[in-house]
């Protein structure tokens, strides 16, 4: 940041030390928590069995 | 006909091209691949203008796909080529062994250990894992998408540009074609073309799950998207470098010491987790509940596992730098994140396994679920031994030992080739429309070869690896190093005897698949006692008479 040598290292260091994990740790809890919503079971159970509904597709 | 045109002149203008530079070559290994180049386009040409339906074309009749069917031309091709490939692989593999055991059977250049170890790694990598996971990603996205292949030219393009791929990456290696950097061995040129073909590999693929009819795409398809995007954003990154002649083999990256190193093994991790780990838990995700007629025992676990995989792996590649130049947070970061890679893969074992609960007589009955749970087993196995690995003290006793040899072996035999193997016996009777497998009695031939050839190379590549580690370290009371390196090769020969040796028994397993699959293919089927059947006594089915007084 200063404008020395290490300016890109110390911006990627700053942004890695900061809200970027922040964010990213975020966003990993929000899509992990997500399925678990209520109402998600059932479509859960139905993206599971979902792949049963051809039960000849193999020509 | 305009199209007919159209690419049989682009085929055209590609084999002016690949002539006119192997012409101009600035060196003999490039003028070969560029030979190898114009042959494909000949090839190309010559298959675009026999294959094309003249009469359809005079009579004015546009021929459309017929959409009622899935396109499974591509991988029925896949499905072969992932058998071919596998031979190829496991007899390079094979022969290496016996290398190290017997250094006479380094034939100069072309055949010595060094240039023969890449087309083996490359060979069951990107040959044989990489048809395995083209060929079961067009199964799998048509039948969870309920939709035929979108762009079926480009995907048989993907195919056959990818067969090229391997060929100029195979042929490269022997006659000394290397870029040194391990699995991203091909040199710019190659690495171009797998960028183009990789891309139209994404367009397919994509495409198909964007004209899907079912609304909710099916998490096998997460896995397959993840490890074809991953893939391509590694092989790019890795592979930026300045070639010294557009006419010539040679070139030189653009990332140079510790910060090459890191990319190199950023890539190099990420190929293991995003090729060998995501790509083939698209396989587990589908075809194991598909052979053993029960949902995934959750798909919210499922769910978890796959942005787990996705947030962890790509930190974890650093600890293949331990001890080295890379600055000391940079191999923690990577230790704490494989180590903490071993919970979402240990979910995703337990997922995979825990979808036969109440049909666990499967294991006894059906073979191809056996296969497929030893492969969640191993991939359980090498995703604990990993993590413990990359912690730094032991990794200062396994690293550059043979226990890393061990460990990727146990992953790529035990989980990616079971797996792999268990969807080439699910898939061949379905694509080929036979009633069943030719024989599931080779198939558990075959399942005990290949674990009894895993166990056989696991625990002496162990043995040999703490051996070399501890004779490594080991310091006399003068202080100097008690062992040289040519004393711990020797004290490793036994070990690397029977290595070769399951190595041999994990061949056999496999020769043994060919037969089976052949022979299924062609339509034979073996007469065989089935592998269950329930006591049954004719002799003592009747009443019992009253003994008389």
């Amino acid at each position: 940041m200063s404008g020395s040598d290490h300016s890109t290292y110390e911006l990627l260091r700053q942004l890695a030390d900061s809200w970027v994990l922040m964010g990213m740790a975020a966003i990993f809890l929000v899509l992990v928590v997500w399925p678990f919503l209520p109402g998600m079971k059932r479509k859960s159970d139905a993206a599971a069995t979902m792949i049963f509904k051809d039960e000849n597709d193999g020509q | 006909m305009v199209s007919v045109v159209t690419r049989a002149g682009v085929w055209l203008v590609l084999l002016i091209l690949a002539v006119t530079a192997a012409a101009l070559a600035a060196d003999g290994n490039f003028a070969i691949h560029m030979s190898i180049f114009a042959i494909a386009a000949f090839l190309a040409l010559w298959a675009t203008v026999r294959g094309a339906d003249y009469d359809a074309i005079a009579r004015g009749i546009l021929r459309m796909p017929d959409n009622s069917r899935y396109d499974d031309d591509p991988v029925r091709w896949a499905t072969i080529a992932t058998v071919f490939w596998g031979m190829a692989g496991f007899a390079a593999g094979l022969f290496i062994a016996l290398q190290l055991a017997f250094p006479a059977l380094n034939f100069e250049p072309y055949l010595n250990f060094g240039r023969l170890r890449p087309l083996h790694t490359s060979a069951v990598i990107f040959a044989f894992g990489g048809n395995a996971l083209i060929g079961t990603s067009f199964y799998v996205v048509q039948r969870t998408c309920r939709a035929r292949l979108a762009l079926p030219g480009l995907a048989r393009f993907v195919f056959w540009g990818y067969q090229l791929f391997i060929v100029l990456a195979a042929t490269g290696y022997l006659i000394g074609n290397s870029q040194g950097k391990e699995y991203a061995e091909p040199e710019w040129y190659v690495d171009w073309w797998l960028t183009i073909v990789w891309v139209c590999y994404l367009l397919v693929f994509g495409a198909t799950i964007i004209k899907r009819s079912e609304p909710h795409i099916y998490v096998a398809n997460w896995f397959y998207l993840a490890f074809i995007l991953t893939v391509a954003m590694l092989h790019v990154v890795n592979n930026l470098d300045v070639p010294v002649s557009l006419l010539g083999s040679k070139s030189y990256p653009l990332f140079g010491g510790v910060q090459g190193a890191l990319v190199q093994w950023w890539y190099g991790h990420n190929a293991v987790g995003f090729f060998l780990t995501a790509g083939f838990l698209a396989m587990m995700y589908y075809f194991v509940p598909k052979q053993a007629e029960r949902p995934i025992y959750s798909y919210r676990l499922s769910i978890i596992h796959f942005w787990a995989l996705i947030f962890l792996y790509i930190w974890a590649g650093p600890h293949h730098l331990h001890y080295t130049a890379l600055p000391d947070w940079a191999q923690t970061l990577g230790m704490v994140f494989s180590v903490m890679l071993w919970m979402p893969s240990w979910g995703g074992m337990i997922n995979g396994l825990m979808t036969l609960n109440g049909a666990w007589d499967k294991v006894r009955t059906d073979p191809i679920i056996r296969m497929m749970v030893m492969a969640l087993a191993f991939y359980g196995m090498s995703t604990f031994e990993g993590p413990m690995m990359s912690i730094k003290s032991v990794n200062s006793l396994s690293h550059y030992t043979d226990w890393t040899i061990g460990h990727v072996h146990s992953g790529a035999l035990g989980w990616n080739g079971m797996i792999t193997f268990s969807c080439i016996y699910y898939l061949v009777p379905r694509l080929w429309s036979r009633t069943r497998l030719y024989s599931l009695r080779m198939v558990n031939w075959h399942f005990w070869l290949a674990t009894i050839g895993i166990v056989f190379y696991a625990a002496s590549m162990w043995v040999a690896g703490i051996t070399q580690g501890l004779m490594w370290r080991e310091y006399g009371p003068d202080g100097y190093l008690v062992n040289s390196f040519a004393d711990t090769v020797a004290a490793l020969h036994p070990m690397f005897l029977l290595r070769a040796f399951g190595g041999l028994l994990y061949l056999a397993g496999a020769v043994i698949m060919v037969v089976n699959v052949w022979a299924t293919i062609i339509g034979k089927l073996r007469e065989e006692a089935p592998m269950r059947d329930a006591a049954f006594d004719p002799a003592a089915d009747k009443p019992i008479l009253a003994a008389a007084e």
